[in-house]
């Protein structure tokens, strides 16, 4: 029996894709992965360092239409017999794997964090506030990771890289235009991330958090009022209605903490926060804290954060 | 043009989380609900939004039992024409999908909307799972739509921004912020909700393929090192040798 991985190389592969085929790996089967698009074979081949022993590709469909996504795929397992699929719980899987699941008759797990224990998979519920326990009970099995959930193991060396025809059929989806910003990290995928609110009392004085952020690699990202108010774009928006983040470091300044907030950010591996509020409920939720005024501490920090780059 | 809105109850984003009968049930004790906030502000709203533009009607499904029509009148109050309520417990997102489907397909729904996810168990799975069972394209997280004619423009997200397509109706569409602003129910709204229909429909057979098992809660959090605001070099060095994520 084997597990197929669903990898998304249109941007090259990302670290989610491998975090999800070394998952794979951990399941004890053979590891297949499956992808769409026109990536390099030799992108396409560094599955193979992470556990995969081939790669299937099928160059046909260009876009991550989920129809056509979901026909590929049902294909892939038909012809590799795969009794398991793994995603990482990322935009173009939450768009693909539960259409999956109703193709295959196949049960869905979505947000998993961790390797099944016996037959159960634990998951985020409650937006972070608690976890549940799954059991799949069809044979066939679909587990969607929540990224950054486990590391990557880079264990094997790269791999065959096969054409593979998945009869997508035609995408009814058509696509007219991609915005993209330049030069930023996407918000989803970043590992560090610097965050500010009302604390920061207008838009202007933004630029002290893309410093921080800039001399981190950090993304930026805000809360709710300050995107509701027009100072930062929706995209930034981290909360309950906005965007779930879970990065290794989230650096929060001028945002108390509202309960809606740190449901997007309680993920977060490490969380700071600077507030001049010593009742921030913020601080509850925080590895460490800084009761300080942003404006002082945010450029201090930046300088502290410079002396480190340039003494390591 | 017929647009069918799938709405879930969830619980007040303020709710304390815990569980009961040995952490396999959620406590529902003090629990206020509320219409699932992807579904209500995004889905709902901009679904009336569009009707009022362009004509039709608008129904709102949920799965559930009868406690939960206190949520579904909210909708109706909202601005829904109609309401639909499968009467069954929702056990998991692929018995949810496949009783909405069912419904949808032999009611002739040209629009399914739903939101991006619940708020509580953030699977963002349903839309996915209707669109298979109906074979219709699926449009997820949509942030903008409009529609002419049979022919809906949308705006997505993707990783690290956002695209423009277009799809030919019927479609289904999961509903993300940008899409509508919240709407508060007026007091005409909420006396009309009373007397719109409310249709209680019998579940069909679905094959059970997920279970929960139980709940666990997160370690508790270790307590906040608070750091002197006059010397962050010390912060930097604890996120590298303590934290180690710098």
């Amino acid at each position: 029996m084997s597990t197929l991985v669903y990898i998304n190389s249109r941007n090259g592969i990302a670290k989610n894709a491998y975090e999800a085929i070394t998952y794979a790996k951990k399941l004890g089967q053979e590891v297949i992965a499956i992808t769409t698009g026109n990536a390099d074979d030799s992108v396409l081949a560094t599955a193979g360092e992470y556990g995969a022993s081939k790669v299937l590709v099928d160059r046909s469909v260009a876009t991550d239409d989920a129809q056509q996504l979901t026909r590929v795929i049902a294909n892939a397992v038909e012809s590799t017999g795969a009794n398991t699929v793994v995603f990482s719980n990322e935009i173009v899987a939450k768009s693909v794997a539960p259409r999956l699941s109703v193709r295959l008759k196949a049960g869905l797990i979505s947000g998993a964090i961790a390797i099944p224990e016996g037959d159960t998979v634990k998951v985020n519920v409650f937006s972070g506030k608690a976890f549940g326990n799954v059991k799949i009970n069809s044979d066939k099995k679909i587990i969607s990771l929540l990224p950054n959930s486990i590391q990557p193991e880079q264990t094997g060396s790269a791999c065959s890289v096969e054409e593979f025809n998945g009869n997508a059929g035609e995408a009814k989806i058509k696509l007219l235009e991609t915005k993209k910003p330049e030069g930023e990290i996407p918000l989803p995928e970043a590992e560090l991330v610097v965050s500010a609110g009302r604390g920061l009392k207008g838009p202007e004085n933004w630029g002290m958090i893309e410093d921080l952020a800039k001399e981190l690699g950090a993304a930026t990202a805000c809360s709710r009022p300050v995107a509701d108010i027009g100072w930062r774009p929706h995209h930034e928006h981290v909360g309950q209605t906005g965007v779930a983040i879970r990065p290794n470091l989230y650096i929060a300044a001028g945002i108390s903490g509202a309960i809606q907030h740190l449901a997007g950010v309680n993920g977060s591996k490490v969380i700071v926060v600077v507030n001049t509020d010593a009742e921030a409920p913020f601080f509850k939720a925080a590895d460490y804290g800084v009761l300080g005024d942003a404006f002082e501490v945010i450029p201090r920090l930046t300088e502290a954060v410079k002396k480190f780059k340039a003494s390591n | 043009m017929k647009i069918l809105v799938c709405i879930s109850k969830s619980p007040d984003t303020t709710s304390k989380i815990a569980f009961t009968d040995g952490d396999t049930k959620f406590d529902e004790n003090g629990v206020q609900y509320i219409i699932n906030p992807y579904d209500e502000w995004y889905a709902l709203v901009r679904a009336l939004e569009l009707k009022e533009a362009n004509g039709g009607t608008v129904t709102v499904i949920t799965v559930g039992t009868a406690p939960d029509d206190a949520v579904i009148r909210k909708a109706l109050a909202i601005g829904a024409d109609d309401a639909v309520r499968i009467d069954a417990e929702p056990t998991d997102a692929y018995f949810v999908s496949m009783q909405i489907a069912n419904h949808a397909k032999e009611n002739g729904f040209e629009l399914v909307m739903t939101g991006k996810e619940t708020i509580n168990y953030n699977g963002s799975q349903v839309g996915g799972m209707i669109s298979e069972a109906m074979d219709l394209p699926f449009v997820s997280l949509a942030s903008k739509m409009d529609i002419d004619g049979m022919t809906a423009t949308l705006e997505t997200e993707i990783v690290g921004g956002i695209q423009i397509i277009e799809v030919e109706l019927p479609a289904v569409v999961s509903c993300a912020k940008g899409m509508a602003e919240q709407r508060i129910p007026n007091m005409r709204g909420i006396m009309a909700a009373r007397t719109k229909p409310l249709n209680v429909v019998a579940p069909i057979e679905v094959e059970k393929l997920t279970s929960f098992n139980n709940y666990t809660m997160p370690p508790a959090k270790s307590a906040c090192k608070m750091i002197d605001p006059e010397n962050m070099d010390e912060l930097v060095a604890l996120l590298h040798q303590e934290a180690k994520v710098i």
